[in-house]
């Protein structure tokens, strides 16, 4: 890059680095902790080992997505401490990953509409200012892409199953479509970041979601809901009822027995 | 670096290839770690001390710290104790990081390796290409779950992605 371009492009603060950085992480580990109730109660075996393998996924990348907003913040904090030691309200996910299981399909629409985001904005963030985030994001991508398949594969075989699949999913869409408004909207901090070259550009994100949740919703012969208009905070730290029970169940044991490992 | 010192260096950094491919993958105990392709590089830092750069196969697993404790361990008993260990992220690690050789062992052991994303294995049982996927996920996250539609057997596959 050209000294000239450099000088013109705004820096972000460390303190707008730490919490975009969150935003990333909580997201992953949030949804990493929700597919893993599954674990053992699985509609059938292949089911249950690969909700809990996306988990794995997921909280993979939240270690590394938190050690980063670690090392940013500087002041001691590793993912153990972010991930345990933090309240509700200072997690910063979107408030659909925090979203109940409720039943597979519920769980599938959940997925599918995070996969869809999490693909997008990984991938645009392969091209990064923040290298350390732009490997971390190359990689999650990837495995995006996997999820993707494996959600979307389940949205089609539902939504265009049985009569009974078919409403049930349907339903589950017209539910959770309300979160997705928090996905695909700026606020000011998404904003800076990419004006700092850290960030996506929220525009290009959104547009490659909506054309990727739109064709899988007809090929699954559900329709597009319609847009929601509910704003929903999560990732400023306002959170709807389920995280702090979510949380409870994480955190119960770490900060029970404070510096336990295996 | 000194002519003499850049031999005891590439002959240290030797001993440490040979050490690692003492350690072998856990959950698959027939692969090392270098012929899994985790292990990225050994080389000698301008301090003189090696660092050996490793890269988890995927973000969550496992493995990945059972592998680097056991790394640092096989380096330890070697009294290769100065050696640094790094995570390494990109490039991302894919089935296309395994070597012939574990390549070879794995299909031996009854694991296919998926030839390119999406496209079936063979059977390792019976070399049979009228397979059918299972599952997108395995017992392990790097693998995907296939059956043999002609000898009927289901096998494991290291997925490519």
């Amino acid at each position: 890059m050209s000294t000239a371009i450099a000088a013109e492009r705004p820096q972000a603060t460390v303190e707008e680095r730490f919490e975009y950085t969150l935003r990333l992480a909580d997201t992953s580990l949030v949804a990493g902790q929700r597919l893993a109730e599954w674990l053992g109660h699985g509609p059938a075996l292949e089911e249950d080992l690969a909700l809990g393998n996306i988990a794995l996924d997921l909280i993979g990348q939240a270690r590394l997505l938190l050690a980063l907003a670690g090392r940013i913040e500087g002041r001691g904090r590793d993912e153990d401490a972010l991930a345990f030691w933090r309240d509700a309200g200072q997690f910063r996910n979107v408030s659909l990953a925090e979203q109940p299981n409720g039943d597979f399909g519920q769980t599938i629409v959940r997925q599918c509409l995070l996969d869809a985001w999490q693909l997008e904005t990984y991938a645009s963030l392969a091209g990064s200012l923040d290298a350390e985030l732009a490997d971390i994001a190359k990689k999650a991508a990837k495995e995006c892409r996997y999820h993707w398949r494996y959600s979307s594969g389940w949205l089609v075989r539902l939504g265009d199953g049985t009569e009974e699949s078919h409403r049930r999913i349907g339903a589950a869409m017209q539910d959770l479509w309300r979160f997705t408004d928090e996905l695909l909207t700026p606020d000011g901090l998404d904003a800076r970041m990419a004006e700092c070259g850290i960030g996506p550009p929220p525009a290009a994100v959104r547009e490659r979601w909506e054309q990727r949740v739109a064709g899988v919703l007809e090929e699954a012969k559900l329709p597009l809901p319609a847009r929601p208009h509910y704003p929903w905070h999560g990732k400023r730290g306002v959170h709807t009822e389920s995280l702090g029970h979510l949380l409870a169940t994480m955190q119960h044991l770490p900060r029970t027995y404070p510096g336990v490992s295996w | 670096m000194s002519a003499p010192a850049a031999d005891a260096a590439a002959t240290r950094e030797g001993r440490i290839w040979r050490t690692l491919e003492s350690v072998l993958d856990p959950e698959i105990p027939v692969v090392n770690v270098v012929e899994l392709g985790v292990v990225r590089h050994v080389r000698t830092a301008g301090d003189g001390r090696i660092h050996v750069g490793l890269t988890p196969t995927y973000s969550g697993c496992p493995a990945t710290e059972v592998i680097e404790q056991a790394v640092r361990a096989a380096l330890d008993h070697a009294g290769l104790d100065d050696v640094m260990l790094e995570t390494v992220l990109w490039p991302a690690w894919s089935s296309e990081w395994l070597s012939e050789s574990g390549r070879r062992k794995l299909e031996a052991f009854g694991v296919a390796i998926e030839p390119r994303a999406g496209t079936a294995p063979a059977c390792p049982r019976c070399a049979s290409r009228n397979v059918e996927r299972i599952g997108e996920f395995g017992s392990t996250p790097c693998k995907a779950h296939y059956r043999c539609r002609t000898c009927r057997e289901p096998f494991d596959t290291f997925k490519c992605i």
